[in-house]
């Protein structure tokens, strides 16, 4: 079965991939309801910051994130006048990296409800005493519920799956920021082919479930009138 | 002006808050602008009249806070919600309003109950003027509670959408077309819950529609308004009647009036009302001696003649002056009369105006085929 070292990348995985969704809600959430929302003229330019990373080679996004965090980067000069060294190579780096990296499978998939949902809702809300802030909790989240899963369930598929960002930012340290696609790596190199089919297969068989789990769920949720 | 009482104190009163709605506000938008000032009473309905792309429901966002960019000053039964000089604009849900959009709007993820709910505990206890167990009662939604807006038909999810916004205990009450998106059987459904809030709740209500049957049957007031600007506002039977407005070429055209039941003739199956301008015979109602109607008689069933008719089968004839004229195309003529101060139409054919000589300020009568009651008010 799996061995020991596959089970701790394992572990990291899911740790790195379920903070990464965490910080992603909470940060991708803001970021969703201005794109929705806004007339100004930063949304496209903004947009399209956020979608970069679909279309940037992952080895590209993590050289530039290499260059920033590292000693003499931008990001790297902050962290060391905080007292946090530098990040990459470590655990929090790979956070990092993973956040930008997985930002548009969050963020689109929000934005994308907000949008649908509309401003009537809101206006209903605020007609019915209700503040923005408590509009936003009580009617905005509940009914783009469909729009937050997708988001988490596609932060959290993309951040297991990720690989070139890893490599260049995480590097291969077992229990650090050996994930398992970088494990999966390793057993190939070490032509350890037995060992690389059973970690992808446990990857085939999470993806595909994780696939059918959204689809299942927004299937049932058919369109209702209303708001 | 009366004059100062003899004891008047020297210093200056604070001008009483006005009453009811005042109404200044300018919204432009590329394309549109909207430029209106009114004076609303405090009670009854209000209609909100105009063609699609007139303003009403524009007018309606501004009175309600939903456009911020609107200037102006909006003052409610004395309480300021917008004076843009002075750098006031109170949000939307610091209005006492109650909204209802043109769809529903009811939210998706809550029960009728949830609905209602929201509304009624987000407004202050020392607020709630409008219990729970009366606003189900006046809408006929209590066995809906429990229902899910995607299970209610439309009738039933516009009464919820109207008692959501009464839950709130509001000093306004706006309709935005809230018959436009049903049916004509549903429409009927809904109208009696409609001109029951006028009759048991003290509330004024602003009612933004584009049908002239609507206006007649609920609307004591009525504002028209015309690329965003008001052409004519004042009281329902007045502007009905007026051949300047836009009003009178609907096929529909009549006049509205308050009639008060007199006595019921059970042996001929009538009842002998009377209006500001007289008496009328109507079918027999079904109603207590007192009560008020409203009834209205549409143009096309009144006609005129010169001499008070006898040998007649119609009852109801009434003296009246010319006031005005107007021709209609296709050969007709509307005629606005006047019947001790009340104002009636009659459509004629051109033929017929020539034949009796009309001209404003000709005495004759009216004599008038049929009458519809449009409520027991």
């Amino acid at each position: 079965m799996l061995t020991e070292s596959d089970l701790q990348a394992l572990g990291l995985t899911l740790q790195v991939a379920a903070l990464t969704t965490l910080i992603l809600l909470l940060l991708g959430t803001p970021l969703a309801w201005w794109l929705a929302r806004t007339r100004s003229w930063v949304k496209r330019p903004l947009a399209a910051l956020v979608a970069l990373p679909i279309v940037l080679p992952p080895s590209v996004l993590g050289f530039y994130l290499l260059v920033l965090m590292g000693p003499h980067g931008t990001l790297g000069h902050w962290t060391q006048a905080m007292g946090l060294g530098v990040l990459p190579f470590t655990f929090a780096g790979l956070v990092v990296a993973s956040c930008l990296y997985s930002l548009p499978f969050m963020v689109q998939p929000i934005q994308n409800a907000f949008e649908t949902m509309g401003a009537r809702p809101l206006e209903v809300a605020a007609s019915l005493r209700a503040s923005k802030l408590d509009a936003f909790f009580s009617v905005a989240v509940p009914l783009c519920k469909p729009g937050f899963f997708t988001g988490a369930v596609m932060c959290f598929a993309h951040t297991v799956g990720e690989f070139g960002v890893v490599l260049m930012v995480g590097g291969n340290i077992p229990g650090v920021t050996r994930v398992v696609s970088v494990q999966i790596y390793d057993h190939v190199e070490a032509l350890e082919y037995a060992d690389a089919h059973r970690l992808a297969a446990v990857m085939l068989g999470f993806s595909f479930l994780v696939l059918l789990a959204l689809y299942t769920y927004n299937g049932a949720r058919r369109r209702e009138p209303g708001v | 002006m009366s004059p100062l009482p003899p004891c008047a104190p020297a210093t200056v009163v604070e001008a009483a808050p006005a009453p009811g709605l005042q109404i200044q506000s300018v919204l432009q938008r590329p394309g549109f602008t909207l430029d209106m000032a009114l004076a609303l009473p405090a009670n009854g309905i209000t209609a909100l009249f105009g063609a699609s792309g007139s303003g009403k429901t524009t007018a309606l966002r501004v009175l309600a806070g939903l456009e911020p960019q609107a200037q102006g000053r909006i003052s409610v039964q004395g309480d300021i919600w917008q004076d843009s000089a002075q750098g006031i604009f109170k949000p939307v849900q610091q209005r006492a309003l109650g909204y209802v959009f043109q769809e529903a709007s009811l939210f998706a993820h809550l029960n009728v109950q949830g609905n209602l709910q929201y509304g009624f505990k987000r407004t202050p206890l020392r607020q709630r003027s409008q219990s729970w167990d009366a606003t189900l009662e006046l809408l006929g939604i209590g066995h809906l509670l429990q229902r899910w807006p995607n299970e209610l038909s439309g009738g039933e999810r516009q009464r919820v959408a109207i008692a959501r916004a009464l839950a709130t205990s509001p000093r306004l009450l706006l309709l935005d077309e809230p018959l436009a998106a049903l049916d004509a059987a549903r429409k009927r459904d809904i109208l009696p819950y409609l001109e029951r809030l006028q009759t048991e709740l003290r509330l004024p209500v602003i009612y933004v529609t584009h049908a002239v049957e609507e206006v007649a049957r609920l609307a004591d007031h009525l504002v028209l308004l015309d690329g965003g600007r008001v052409t004519a506002q004042g009281p329902t039977a007045e502007l009905l009647t007026r051949l300047d407005l836009s009003l009178t070429q609907d096929d529909n055209a009549g006049a509205v009036l308050r009639c008060q039941v007199l006595q019921h003739d059970d042996a001929d199956y009538l009842t002998l009302t009377r209006f500001a301008g007289g008496e009328l015979l109507l079918p027999r109602q079904n109603c207590t001696v007192g009560h008020s109607l409203r009834v209205r008689v549409a143009a096309r069933d009144v006609s005129l003649t010169l001499h008070h008719q006898t040998g007649t089968s119609i009852l109801n004839i009434l003296p009246c002056t010319v006031t005005a004229l107007a021709a209609q195309g296709n050969g007709h003529i509307m005629v606005a009369l006047n019947t001790h101060g009340t104002p009636l139409l009659a459509k004629i054919t051109h033929r017929s105006c020539q034949a009796l000589d009309l001209a404003p300020g000709k005495a004759l009568f009216a004599q008038i085929k049929g009458v519809a009651i449009l409520y027991p008010a």
